[in-house]
């Protein structure tokens, strides 16, 4: 047998169909569009690391001098405001990448 | 009307919701059995993925856990929730542009490579089984202990009732049933929760409770009140962990990693409608768990400070109820060291290993056991963790329609994240297995039929391991986290991220990380378990944590050799900026 998938499908020119733009047009406004995606991405990552692995455990013992109610601070990262953070990261990104996505014209 | 009755009736009335359900939602298409016909509203979808992924570990196990083990627990809760955190922002919206049915459909595809397909089927089913077996054994402790069947009863029952939906509907079938299972599972939760912050703290709002102070005009806060005590009796305390840091690091990032490369999970983001749906599903999804897990640290602490309180220094002959119920069901065993007929409750194990019961019974009533006693720790009693949360009710002494509840929710916890396994198991199967490697002639309605086949198979197997766990399944349940991180996440990042990995790289790197995880894991849990402490892990990493090796083993071992073979063909190149973009995710779906 060769190794060859026999499902791999026609590339997906949809983007562009259509559209008055020549090729390299096209291709500048996806390449524009996707490193605005990435600079958007590794913020929001670092924001995600920060909250979890920074406050929750390497920072722990340091946050824990400080209190929120009867929460030691870095316990309360570790336990309750990781997760919180988390929830606002994944929809900040949705609304921030539709903006982005209508700025390039290529929103679904 | 007593608690039993209430229990057949709560747990009687969620199935039939469950198999009117299944009957509503039958399967038509390949399309509809794999991914519900694309057409899933994220909200829907969220409240489904939410319910698929929160299994009985999550439902029954993590609070306790969490109450014995304090700061350390936050593996769990971080790990579990921080995933979905990469899965919105690196894979889901990608691979529903992509929009095809499976993940190895992904990997087969974007490394235009029958083999990688196939090694991707083999990560998939040596994933999903170890986690179903995990499940069943949750299905089995809330039959034996509630519905007074024996676990064998208890576990065919809930395969028959898999059996319908997830055989008959599908995708379909699952994703609605999952949204009613979400909906008892989190009532089943939350109302024993606010009742017990409501006693402990005055508070009901577990979230807010944990933080207060206990009502006891002691003027402590809870986790104050938990520390001090917990000291007193040689426990550490209980915001402090005994985890070394690089463990706890570890243990976290290969289970948000490995979240991020479960393929039951995944698979829930191929069923919306769009691109952009996959992102905003994801985080709905995180809402609805979150709302568990945020939950959880309270229910667990309450629960450690309730069993104390409860049991610590109270003479064994006026036990409350539970205690001796669950000590039938063998989960709880209590050893009179002193002979003074009080149970106290130590640090320290009170015997050997947990309990072999003689079958006779000792001078205050106490089933006796034939461990080895431990002369070391004044510890007189055994308790399995998993209780805590189903003993919840009990131990509050809340009214019996709560209990109802929670052997309801359990088994809706467990049951979901069942049907969502088997039907990755069976599509990979059927679809990657059969459709795209080796009988790529087959009809669209032989699919299915296979399909279905395949799905049967899974549960009969899956019943076959809840009957007869063997003794290493509930130890490496948690290990299909490492084995997803270590295999299937970075060959699905770097096959978004990178236009020049290529099928060779990414094979000797999903190959590579899962021998290396499975070994370690295999040999520190199944052929030296006495080896398995701190001084010989590997720079002092434990096996649950080690995925996350295992996972940058494989990156690096993917770029070497996709640096020494030919780049990607330019049909790939194309793929790749066609999934970057979200626009047309409607026709990707239709090839």
């Amino acid at each position: 047998m060769t190794d060859n998938d026999p499902s791999v499908p026609e590339p997906n020119d949809s983007t562009n169909a259509g559209g008055p733009e020549t090729d390299t047009e096209t291709n500048s406004n996806e390449k524009a569009y996707w490193s605005e995606n990435i600079r958007l991405l590794w913020t929001l990552m670092a924001i995600w690391f920060v909250v979890s692995f920074g406050a929750g455990i390497l920072f722990r013992d340091f946050l824990d001098q400080f209190s929120l109610g009867g929460y030691p601070l870095g316990f309360w990262f570790a336990q309750q405001g990781s997760i919180y953070v988390f929830v606002l990261l994944i929809f900040y990104y949705t609304w921030k990448m539709k903006k982005i996505e209508r700025k390039y014209d290529l929103d679904d | 009307m007593d608690t039993q009755t209430l229990i057949y009736i709560f747990v009687g009335l969620s199935f039939s919701l469950y198999i009117g359900i299944a009957i509503w939602s039958r399967a038509g298409s390949t399309k509809e059995f794999y991914v519900a016909g694309g057409g899933v509203n994220p909200v829907v979808n969220g409240m489904a993925t939410a319910a698929d992924w929160m299994s009985a570990a999550s439902f029954i196990s993590m609070a306790g856990i969490i109450a014995f083990s304090g700061y350390d627990g936050s593996v769990y809760l971080m790990g579990w929730t921080g995933g979905y955190v990469m899965l919105a922002l690196l894979l889901a919206p990608y691979l529903r542009k992509f929009g095809q049915f499976t993940v190895p459909d992904f990997i087969g595809t974007r490394y235009y490579s029958k083999t990688a397909r196939v090694v991707a089927v083999i990560c998939l089913i040596f994933i999903s089984f170890t986690y179903i077996a995990g499940q069943m054994r949750g299905v089995g402790i809330v039959f034996s202990r509630f519905l007074d069947v024996p676990i064998t009863m208890g576990v065919i029952i809930g395969m028959g009732i898999v059996f319908f939906y997830a055989v008959l509907g599908g995708m379909k079938g699952i994703t609605y049933t999952q949204v009613a299972q979400y909906c008892v599972l989190i009532f089943a939760y939350m109302v024993p929760a606010f009742f017990i912050s409501f006693l402990v703290t005055g508070n009901p709002i577990p979230q807010l409770g944990l933080g207060s102070t206990v009502n006891d005009g002691s003027g402590l806060y809870v986790l104050q009140k938990l520390d001090l005590v917990l000291q007193d009796m040689g426990f550490g305390a209980y915001t402090d962990g005994s985890k070394s840091m690089i463990d706890v690091f570890c243990i976290t990032a290969a289970l948000m990693v490995g979240t991020a490369g479960l393929p039951h999970v995944i698979v829930r983001f191929f069923t919306v409608p769009k691109a952009s749906d996959a992102r905003k599903s994801a985080g709905w999804a995180l809402i609805f768990i979150a709302l568990l897990y945020t939950t959880a640290p309270a229910v667990g602490a309450f629960a450690r400070i309730n069993f104390i309180e409860t049991v610590d220094q109270t003479e064994y002959a006026k036990a409350p109820a539970w205690f001796k119920n669950w000590e039938s069901n063998d989960l709880i065993a209590w050893t009179d060291k002193n002979g003074d007929g009080k149970m106290e409750y130590r640090s320290g194990n009170a015997f050997a290993g947990s309990p072999e019961f003689t079958g006779e019974t000792g001078a205050s009533g106490e089933r006796l056991i034939a461990n080895t006693v431990n002369p070391d720790s004044e510890n007189e009693v055994y308790v399995d963790r998993d209780i805590m949360v189903l003993a919840n009710p009990e131990i509050a002494n809340l009214p019996g329609w709560v209990i109802a509840l929670v052997a309801a929710g359990g088994l809706a916890a467990a049951l979901s994240t069942a049907a969502g396994l088997l039907l990755v198991i069976s599509s990979s199967i059927s679809h990657d297995l059969l459709k795209s490697t080796f009988r790529p002639q087959i009809t669209e309605k032989g699919e299915l039929l296979a399909a279905r086949i395949a799905a049967t198979a899974a549960i009969i197997v899956a019943g076959y391991l809840g009957i007869y766990p063997p003794g290493w399944v509930a130890q490496v349940v948690a290990f299909a986290f490492g084995l997803a991180a270590a295999s299937l996440f970075p060959a699905i990042f770097m096959g978004i991220f990178s236009k020049s990995m290529n099928k060779e790289g990414a094979i000797a790197g999903m190959v590579s990380g899962l021998v290396f995880t499975f070994s370690y894991i295999a040999y520190f849990k199944l052929i030296a378990p006495d080896a398995n402490i701190a001084a010989n892990w590997l720079f002092g990493i434990s096996p649950e944590g080690i995925g996350v090796i295992g996972m940058i083993i494989n990156f690096a071992i993917a770029i070497a050799v996709s640096k020494m073979t030919d780049s990607p063909p330019v049909e790939v190149r194309k793929l790749i900026d066609s999934i970057r973009v979200p626009r047309g995710a409607g026709d990707a779906a239709t090839h």
